[in-house]
């Protein structure tokens, strides 16, 4: 919508004001997931596979994974620290103001120094996409597009639950960094790898298998079942009991102040 | 002493204060424990003959970290102390009497052991049932056991000396997240909270023991499993004391140099 | 047209407690207090009313307003606000409505001021021409020209709190809530906000809703005063009933040279500093003929003023009487 490119304009130039903060973050991320790539590398130089996974195709997956959590965390990031936000009043202010809550939510943060690790991301991809042995068709290209994509829905709407539930408690959501880190620390291996159970959880419950694992099988050519490739379209789906949690939080923020 | 001990106090019952918190952080700790196991069962299950070390011992070295995670981690560090040095407030700690790195010292050590205190017992007790060897085992000797203590506390205050060093950086460069976010980033990696130290190639290992890093949480977590012992485990802890020395000595020349400018300048 | 019924509204806060075995004990059970913030609650402002909202800390002049934005829905009673219901029809009613918080900026903190309008503007779906008339009339009488193009976060509190009005006002509402917009401000802005709010009334007929703890702005701008105490309305009245309910009390200030001041049935002294006192007198005791030659006695006058109550320190009075 134009009104949020409105508010994208107004991000990007207060964020040009800081320089020297933006390059630290990226910096920072940059070294952040770069700790995680040398864990990767070391325990894969190690072991060589792990659940049948080559190291390239373990790349592919990790870049995947941070790739779409970088950018919902630079677009979404106003959900990722919603508590300030109640505690500050700022979400009053939205309250007050003609607009759906949650656009204006989404539109308030705009992070861009959060792409320190997709900078990592993108030089993995230029290592692993060639070294996977994947053949690139079309149909595999458009895979990996639709897995990130779904992959930056599913971390977004994770973050949208857990500024929901920041409406009823300050405290206890450490709890949803399982979902929200975890889910990328822990996607960085394909998700087949902690077990059976662990796999339906992340496929029904907290989709994120249906971004991560069940097309990278396709990609990878472990499955031909075309039909992996509509799964990340499914996972978007989780963005609707995402909205339902936040519109129950709001009616109780209405109901109980702050 | 006591205004150090009424410091100490105060933390920790403010930390006590918040009790769903304290269940979702030991929820979480739990997770987050559970699964770096299933990753590493998963490269066992690959090749059980290049695992460096008993299935075992892995365990009890994530479940001790995961217990332990505000005595090691290094992210754990104290905003106030930022917020006091990159506003000049640090000029009205400087009009009290007491010595400021002991002050800070004796702060971290008691928000960091609060928060440990209350992690450490539900997740040590729930990785006990576990079945092993996904669990964590009694200690190995007694005196492994004493050991382990010692290298813990050396530890810890190896990891409260290299944060004032941090601390004390941001005095020259007023912008706290460039140094926080290199030198965690760093240590992370070379203090074996990404992958044990074990796991990487012995010439890598060799180099990375003999930083002050592996003290921090290397030592302990693995005299505990019985994964070092003997006289390599003597030698850890002199290294420990050692690093500890230094990095107290460096701190308090540091804080002294620092000061001293802040009183020229005016903060 | 704001009309309010029987409005209320309890909260449950946790406890917090201090204390080692306190502490641990709040680990395994959590205790609750409830706070009645708001106790049937009534009241009715007319379009272009100017009302002053007052009452101290904790009284539940938050809650009430947040009730009138749409923000927060009470427990149970009834608030209609030109025919709509606030926290119900939420987009709707906000889009006639403006809040100023003495406190807390809606200006985006490093970007140009008029950025900020033209964001404003765009939220609140506001035509081009009268975004126009507006900006023109707001930029020209708080004299923004000069600051609107500089960041808000280079502002003086002062130049700050006018830009503030002004983005509130862009939207031509109907109703204009003002929480505390002269706090921490110097004199000179004080007065110029003051004006501003009293023209914006007089020529737009907005309804301005003010709540503050600064009496001079309540005497320089309302006519009508509702005093809020532990969740009740207490008073709904004028300035001037008030003035009349202290019209016993007068202020007698003294210069002299020397003095010494013995008691006076009906005569408290307030302060003494160096040649310069101040007295209360109760004129249901003492008339203020007798209370000058009881005072002229005791010092050598060189210079005296009678006052009636200030506003302040009817307030004062008022929370007495009322012991809130």
């Amino acid at each position: 919508m134009r009104l949020y490119l409105k508010y994208l304009s107004i991000h990007i130039k207060s964020q040009m004001q800081y320089k020297v903060s933006f390059f630290l973050t990226v910096t920072g991320q940059f070294l952040t997931s770069f700790s995680a790539f040398l864990g990767i590398y070391f325990m894969m130089t190690r072991f060589n596979k792990v659940d049948d996974f080559s190291f390239s195709e373990v790349l592919l997956c990790f870049a995947t994974v941070l790739i779409a959590f970088s950018l919902a965390e630079c677009f979404a990031r106003s959900f990722d620290t919603f508590s300030g936000m109640i505690g500050n009043g700022e979400f009053d202010r939205i309250m007050v103001r003609p607009r759906n809550e949650m656009f204006q939510v989404l539109a308030s943060k705009l992070e861009l120094s959060r792409m320190g690790r997709l900078i990592q991301a993108v030089i993995v991809f230029a290592y692993a996409i060639p070294a996977s042995g994947v053949a690139w068709s079309a149909d595999k290209v458009i895979t990996l597009v639709l897995m990130i994509i779904s992959g930056i829905a599913i971390f977004s709407g994770l973050f949208v639950i857990y500024a929901a539930f920041c409406f009823f408690t300050t405290e206890g959501l450490e709890f949803m960094n399982i979902f929200t880190d975890g889910g990328r620390e822990f996607g960085r291996y394909p998700l087949s790898i902690y077990g059976e159970g662990i796999l339906r959880f992340f496929t029904f419950v907290i989709p994120l298998a249906l971004f991560q694992y069940y097309p990278f099988l396709y990609l990878t050519g472990r499955s031909a079942n075309v039909l992996y490739i509509l799964f990340p379209l499914v996972g978007f789906m989780f963005l609707i009991p995402c909205h339902i949690i936040w519109k129950i939080g709001v009616r109780h923020y209405k109901s109980t102040g702050s | 002493m006591k205004k150090y001990l009424s410091f100490f106090r105060i933390r920790f019952v403010n930390g006590l204060q918040y009790r769903t918190a304290a269940y979702a952080g030991i929820a979480t700790q739990f997770a987050w424990g559970f699964m770096e196991i299933l990753i590493f069962k998963a490269f066992y299950n690959a090749d059980a003959a290049a695992f460096p070390m008993e299935f075992s011992q892995l365990s009890s070295y994530i479940w001790l970290q995961q217990a332990f995670l505000a005595l090691f981690m290094l992210w754990f560090l104290d905003n106030e102390i930022f917020s006091a040095i990159s506003s000049g407030n640090i000029a009205y700690e400087l009009s009290r009497p007491i010595d400021l790195y002991f002050m800070w010292f004796t702060k971290n050590l008691a928000i960091r052991l609060s928060k440990a205190v209350l992690r450490c017992m539900p997740i040590l007790i729930v990785a006990a049932f576990l079945p092993s060897p996904y669990g964590i085992v009694l200690p190995f000797s007694f005196l492994g056991f004493l050991a382990f203590l010692a290298a813990m506390l050396l530890a810890l205050f190896t990891v409260v000396a290299f944060s004032m060093l941090i601390y004390i950086a941001t005095f020259y460069t007023l912008s706290p997240l460039g140094i926080r976010i290199v030198a965690l980033s760093l240590t992370e990696f070379l203090s074996g909270a990404v992958i044990p130290l074990p796991f990487l190639p012995d010439n890598v290992r060799k180099i990375v023991e003999a930083t002050p890093f592996a003290s921090m949480q290397n030592l302990p977590l693995r005299i505990y499993s019985g994964n070092i012992a003997g006289s390599e485990m003597l030698r850890g802890i002199s290294l420990q004391v050692f690093w500890l020395t230094v990095l107290v000595l460096a701190g308090r020349l540091w804080i002294k140099k620092a000061l001293k400018n802040v009183v020229v300048q005016g903060g | 047209m704001i009309e309010l019924k029987n409005i209320n509204k309890t909260f449950k806060i946790a406890k917090r407690n201090a204390g080692l075995s306190e502490a641990l004990k709040a680990l395994f059970k959590k205790e609750y207090t409830c706070v009645h913030a708001l106790r049937d609650v009534s009241f009715s402002i007319g379009n272009g009313e100017m009302v002053g909202y007052i009452g101290p800390n904790g009284a539940g002049k938050s809650s009430t307003v947040k009730i009138m934005s749409g923000i927060l829905h009470p427990d149970s009673g009834e608030c209609i606000i030109d025919g709509l219901i606030p926290w119900e029809d939420r987009r709707e009613h906000v889009r006639h409505i403006g809040v100023v918080f003495g406190q807390r900026s809606q200006l985006w903190w490093d970007v140009p001021v008029i950025d900020s309008f033209e964001l404003i503007r765009d939220i609140y779906r506001i035509n081009s021409t009268s975004y126009r008339n507006n900006f023109e009339e707001l930029v020209s009488t708080l004299e923004l020209a000069d600051i609107v193009r500089t960041p808000a976060r280079q502002l003086s509190l002062g130049q700050r709190m006018r830009c503030e009005i002004a983005a509130s006002l862009l939207h031509s509402p109907s109703i204009l809530f003002l929480d505390e917009p002269t706090i921490g401000l110097d004199a000179v802005s004080k007065i110029a906000v003051r004006e501003f709010i009293k023209r914006i009334n007089h020529e737009h007929k907005t309804t301005v809703i003010l709540t503050t703890h600064d009496m001079q702005d309540i005497e320089a701008l309302t006519e009508r005063i509702l005093l809020i105490g532990k969740g009740q309305i207490l008073l709904d009245g004028s300035l001037s009933e008030l003035k009349k309910r202290n019209s016993s009390y007068r202020t007698i200030t003294l210069e002299f040279n020397t003095g010494n001041f013995a008691e006076i049935p009906g005569i408290t002294l307030n302060n003494i500093i160096d040649g310069h006192a101040v007295f209360h007198i109760d004129t249901g005791m003492i008339s203020v003929s007798s209370a000058i030659s009881e005072l002229s006695r005791s010092a050598d006058i060189t210079d005296i003023s009678v006052t009636g109550a200030t506003a302040e320190e009817m307030v004062v009075s008022l929370y007495e009487e009322f012991k809130i």
